[in-house]
């Protein structure tokens, strides 16, 4: 429909390209190497090693040569809208990837720790026989054979990570505002103080791990407060670092004087990411640290 | 990264016509046709690797003796064969139909994202790979061969078993992403880069299929990769997600294999119950009937296909709230798959049928799959359930409504669109002895099994009790038979791309056909709609 | 004996040829459709004996009359459109796309709200019925409890102190075709778990490793068990018989070789069970002090190693490769990490090859299995005399010629003191 009221042009169409397959290859590299390694088979290193590689060239490949066609002008209307929600569906699956992780805590938490110590309810025709005799319902919880930890309280660390992430998302509007209005320092500055204040956030966040593991005994084996907190701090730390390469390399591209105000796309879809993971964090900070 | 890429240099010519040559037109490919016919040749090449998994599965199943394979083999050629089917034969050949299809049928010159499009279909190969090489590795010493736990991965036998297990959720993971990366492409192209006029109520029923199937893929399948995560983790990070003794629930797993597996069930149906109306509607030659009842019908389908997982698990002792509620909401799906029958019956109903075969092969399909849906209004009583679950009933009616469903499907498909994308026409002959024989032998295969599981043997076993036996030997020898009758398949596919026997075909090629696609010369050439078409 | 016969019992000794011939002509009946009557022989559930059973039974053959019915109706339309409104018959077609008038709109909508009849009506109250009728557990006179193991059943009576293990009976000869076949190949048991007719008897089960299911059709019943937390369900036989069933999620590759078989007698004889079940447990408490020859050490175990250990061990005592390791020693394994590692701290590998490890470690291995991998402990399963005849039997066959004789009163020192 919205091709009638624009002039037409030739929608761009990219020739063949040897990115595709052999970003492929890289992954099936590190997907083999992470099989291999993990059952202690020597040969994973190798094929890690050799797929992480690969990945990082290609990567660095295919987005070079899209950024060079971004410069040579081929991509219009019809190709930036293709790009925007080419990114906005990949942010819905990541949504549909935390909401899991979501779930699981929640299943966790509220149904399987409830149901395991429901066995030993009194005057129940399951006491005689419950499996864990001495397990209680209770949240924080590594299970009936789990050993005992502390949890990280939220008013430490958790909540000046919080606060520093949400001014990233407050610096990066910035920038995105001076880039639209033409004021490149406002751009380049905003853009340095979201990736530093990113990369902060790493630091306490390592500096938090280390603690849970070596003073709270919170570690992977923890029982479900262990694992759920693990993968969902995890992974949302593994967000922040790809959010933070994305804005590093735009940082890099608006040194160089790419994006226009009307044309930076690949601006809006790093800025779109960072928010994402800010939510996210905002929920984890909710419902892992504080509830 | 300043300088330019020697590549784009070349950008500004005029539209490059002819496809590229040699080896690398399809390892670099960007053209949605080319790419389409990637997906689709590896589909039906996994199909055969599938299907010879079956074949073993039968052989061994033929008599009541341990002969041909091994209770472990048993288990991981079991496993396969269902990771195999579903996710490297009939999802990547609906695929392959969406990407060669749905550019020509709404008027756009190729799919939005084309080197994204490449990569997610040859992160396929690589899933594949990843799958079956334990095999390899288990030739050589290492390990214990592939996965063994059934496709479903239930833990903690998947934390028991083997480092082949490893190995397959890593291939989960590639499929997920190539899956995800496929639905993306899908959703921009249909959403950006429809021909002027060609609004969403004007969209053929095939490409509103693949809206619903593109979104579950998005909806369920990012799940699924997190519980792999999970699982890696469970087996050997040390965490309790699916372990009681860490506070966990293996019945966790179940959700969320579920949460997905129940929709993607939908996911390898929706495509070729898109495809099915196009083809009555030629061969009726009559419009199809209740084009809007249907769109509807699938967007309902999308939606309760999410809401009802739990009906996989009605003997996993769920409270009888939760198990009435699943029941319920599954009972209610059979509306709207009520009503894709019922316009399929409008579509052909006082038409003027002929019966080529894809027709064949979709009449099939409705009275097939019929069998498969039927059956499985039975097995949504919570109840009963508990006497069907895990038997043989149960394999029985899924392949009804697999291989009945997407399988009949995608055969109609294929031969419906194999002269308009090779040029050429199959030999009709041998398409009605592959459809007669599929449908005689598909029957004598699993006709046997919904008996077997009513008198109670249970699914997943090498071995069985002597009641069992000739109802067995029943079901391999027509397993045999359907395997036989798909060579007959491959050979007039062969025949039809790379000899020149078959008639030259028409751009509408069949009679009764319209729509976009049939305004193209067969083949097609390399690239289509530079300039869009304009729909009144 | 006619052929129905044949399809339900089979023979009891099925050669190839004969079950050739019996395939043969169940393809004939399947594919022409026998008799109403055979076909209701062979695919009906067996016959129920217990409450729900005959519930789900009842639904199930309601289910069948409606689903053939609108399987009837759905074909009979496809068929009578493809006869009357093919071109030879219709040279135009007509060119409807939907329902047109308030008449056409009622029609279309009939099979809608059948549909819904049939759904919510007609098969969802009697479901109901027994949903709810499966979750009453309460006011049983008796609990047994139900624990799976890899691969093998084990019950146990609290209310009169009694409970043994279940283990597949079938000779692995018969598995592997080296002798004729029992009339109940695979579906028979070494201890059949006895329960008392005419009583409410509730069922707790629990699993010792992975998901498995208790399932006997005759009770209409089918309860996953899953690790770590309890499930039940409870069952009331009307009729003294043997009732066969099989574990019904897969397990590992035993999964096929753990049958359920429930003996079910009247509350006097059931009595009478559990008078002689003490006293035979009694008995074999008394032989962990016992001392026995070393022919019938060996003798005995031979029958536990046939029966238990063969499935993965294999008859011939060679294993399976990178799965399950040999006995005999002297022949190489390869296997995962763990495995090797596990056998190497235990002395029973060294360079790539199986060895003859310390006779106190053999013993462990069997009271207590092996953590991480598939070797299960069978303390729980199999008496301190069992234990000491098989691994006597282990070290002085397949080629092991140790000459260790070990006497049940060795493994009832090791079972207390880990």
């Amino acid at each position: 429909m919205n091709a009638v009221t624009e002039p037409h042009h030739p929608y761009y169409i990219p020739r063949p390209s040897p990115y595709p397959i052999v970003l492929s290859a890289a992954l099936f590299l590190l997907g083999l190497g992470a099989a291999l390694r993990v059952n202690a088979l020597a040969a994973g290193w190798w094929a890690l090693g050799l797929g992480a590689l690969l990945f990082a060239y290609v990567l660095f490949r295919w987005f070079g040569e899209v950024i060079g066609e971004s410069r040579a002008g081929l991509y219009r209307a019809q190709e930036d809208r293709a790009f925007r929600w080419g990114m906005l569906w990949f942010i819905t699956s990541e949504v549909v990837f935390f909401a899991s992780l979501f779930g699981v805590l929640f299943y966790e938490r509220n149904i399987a720790v409830p149901w395991l110590a429901s066995f030993n309810a009194a005057h129940t025709s399951w006491a005689p026989f419950s499996p864990w005799p001495h397990f209680t319902a209770h949240w924080p919880n590594s299970g009936p054979a789990g050993t005992p930890f502390e949890v990280v309280n939220p008013w430490g660390i958790p909540a000046l990570n919080t606060l520093l992430l949400l001014s990233s998302g407050v610096t990066v509007t910035w920038a995105h505002a001076g880039l639209r209005a033409g004021r490149r320092l406002q751009l380049k500055a905003g853009l340095l103080l979201t990736v530093a204040l990113g990369l902060t956030f790493l630091g306490f966040q390592a500096h938090e791990f280390a603690e849970a593991y070596r003073d709270l005994g919170l570690t992977l084996h923890s029982g479900v407060y262990g694992a759920t907190f693990f993968i969902l701090t995890g992974f949302h730390g593994l967000h922040v670092t790809v959010g933070a390469i994305m804005l590093s390399a735009i940082l890099v591209r608006a040194w160089k004087g790419d994006f226009t105000p009307e044309h930076h796309f690949a601006f809006e879809a790093a800025s779109w990411y960072w928010h994402f993971v800010d939510v996210v964090w905002l929920l984890l900070f909710v419902f892992v640290y504080w509830l | 990264m300043s300088a330019v890429n020697p590549a784009i240099e070349h950008l500004h010519e005029p539209h490059h016509d002819a496809p590229p040559r040699g080896i690398t037109r399809w390892l670099y490919a960007t053209n949605h046709k080319d790419i389409g016919v990637m997906y689709l040749v590896f589909g039906v090449l996994m199909f055969f690797v599938g299907g010879l998994l079956a074949e073993l599965i039968r052989s061994e199943l033929l008599t009541p003796t341990m002969r041909v394979l091994s209770p472990e083999a048993y288990n991981q050629v079991i496993t396969i064969h269902g990771l195999v089917m579903v996710f490297a034969a009939v999802m990547p050949i609906t695929t392959g139909f969406a990407n060669y299809l749905i550019p020509l049928m709404i008027g756009a010159p190729d799919m939005a994202l084309p080197r994204l499009n490449n990569w997610g279909f040859w992160l396929l190969p690589a899933a594949a790979i990843l799958l079956v090489l334990p095999w390899g590795l288990k030739l050589l010493g290492i390990g214990t061969g592939t996965i063994d736990t059934g496709w479903t991965m239930y833990a903690p036998l998947s934390i028991q078993a083997g480092p082949g297990a490893d190995f397959a959720f890593v291939a989960v993971l590639l499929l997920g992403l190539s899956s995800t990366m496929a639905s993306i492409n899908i959703l921009v192209t249909i959403a950006q880069q429809r021909a002027p006029g060609m609004s969403w109520l004007k969209l053929p029923v095939f490409v509103w299929s693949w809206v619903v199937t593109a979104l579950l893929l998005i909806a369920v399948f990012p799940a699924l990769m997190a519980g792999c995560v999970m699982q890696i983790a469970d087996r050997h990070f040390g965490t309790h997600f699916f372990s009681a003794a860490g506070g966990g629930d293996p019945v966790l797993w179940e959700h969320i294999f579920w949460f997905f597996g129940h929709p993607e069930v939908y996911i390898l149906l929706l495509p070729t119950t898109g495809i099915l109306p196009h083809i009555l509607a030629t061969f009726a030659r009559k419009p199809m009937y209740g084009y809007k009842a249907q769109v509807y019908s699938f967007v309902a389908i999308g939606v309760m296909s999410i809401i009802v997982w739990a009906h996989h698990m009605f003997t996993s002792g769920l409270p009888a709230g939760v198990e009435i509620y699943f029941m319920l909401s599954t009972m209610a799906i059979s509306i709207p798959v009520a009503v894709l029958f019922f316009c399929w019956f409008g579509t052909i109903w006082r038409g003027s049928m002929t019966f080529e075969t894809p027709m064949l092969f979709a009449l099939g399909y409705i009275v097939l799959f019929g069998i498969g849906g039927l059956t499985g209004l039975v097995l949504s009583d919570a109840a009963a359930d508990q006497q069907y679950h895990n038997t043989y009933f149960l394999v029985a009616h899924f392949h009804y409504a697999l291989f009945g469903g997407p399988i009949m499907g995608i055969f109609a498909g294929l031969y419906y669109y194999l002269p308009k994308m090779t040029g050429r026409m199959y030999s009709e002959t041998l398409g009605r002895w592959h459809f007669w024989l599929t449908l005689i032998a598909f029957n004598v295969v699993f006709m046997p099994q919904f008996l077997l599981g009513i008198a109670g043997m249970p699914r997943r076993i090498p071995d069985y009790a002597l009641q069992f036996a000739p109802l067995n030997m029943v079901s391999s020898i027509g397993a045999f038979l359907l395997g036989a009758t798909q060579l007959l398949f491959l050979y007039n596919l062969a025949r039809t791309v790379f000899g020149t026997a078959g008639a030259p075909a028409s751009a509408r090629v069949w009679e009764g056909s319209s729509g976009l696609e049939f305004t193209l010369p067969s083949p097609p050439p390399f690239h289509t709609f530079s300039t869009p078409p304009v729909i009144e | 004996m006619s052929t129905i016969g044949y399809f339900l019992r089979g023979g009891d000794d099925m050669s190839g040829e004969k079950i050739l011939q019996l395939g043969l002509l169940g393809m004939a009946g399947t594919v022409g459709l026998a008799g109403p009557a055979a076909a209701r022989a062979f695919y009906n559930f067996q016959t129920p004996v217990t409450p729900i059973g005959r519930d789900v039974l009842f639904i199930h053959d309601l289910f069948l009359i409606i689903i053939a019915i609108l399987f009837l109706i759905g074909t009979g339309a496809l068929l009578y459109s493809v006869f009357a409104h093919s071109r030879r018959r219709r040279a135009h077609a007509a060119t409807f796309t939907q329902p047109v008038g308030r008449k056409q709109w009622l029609w279309a909508s009939t099979p809608f709200v059948a549909l819904l009849i049939i759904d919510y009506l007609i098969l969802g109250i009697p479901a109901l019925h027994s949903i709810w009728a499966l979750a009453d557990t309460a006011d049983a006179q008796m609990t047994v409890q139900v624990t799976a193991h890899q691969w093998h059943w084990q019950y146990q009576y609290p209310a009169y102190g009694i409970g043994f293990s279940s283990d597949l009976s079938t000779p692995q000869q018969q598995i592997d075709n080296q002798a004729p076949k029992n009339p109940h190949f695979l579906l028979q048991v070494d201890h059949p778990l006895v329960l008392p007719t005419h009583e409410k008897i509730r069922l707790m089960l629990a699993s010792s490793d992975v998901i498995h299911a208790f399932w006997v059709p005759a009770f209409g019943i089918k309860q996953d068990v899953v690790p770590g937390y309890l499930r039940k369900t409870w069952v009331q036989i009307d009729k003294p018989g043997v009732y066969r069933g099989q574990c019904a999620e897969l397990c590992g590759v035993g999964h096929a070789f753990m049958p359920i078989v429930v003996r079910a007698v009247s509350p006097a004889q059931f009595q009478q069970w559990v008078t002689q079940e003490r006293a035979r447990e009694a008995a074999v408490a008394a032989t962990a002090s016992a001392t026995y020859s070393e022919t019938q050490l060996l003798a005995q175990g031979r029958h536990v190693f046939q029966t238990l250990c063969a499935a993965c061990h294999q008859l011939n005592g060679l294993g399976l490769p990178g799965a399950f390791p040999p006995i005999a020693a002297g022949h190489p394994f390869a296997a995962s990490a763990p495995m090797i590692a596990a056998l190497r701290a235990r002395g029973f590998y060294r360079q790539g090859e199986i060895v003859e490890g310390p006779v106190v470690n053999h013993i462990r291995i069997v009271l207590h299995g092996i953590p991480g991998t598939p070797m299960p402990a069978f303390a729980a399963q199999l008496s301190a005399a069992d234990i000491a005849a098989v691994i006597t039997y282990e070290r002085n066959d397949f080629g092991n010629h140790t000459g260790d004789v070990i006497e049940p009163a060795q493994v009832a020192a090791l079972e207390d003191g880990h």
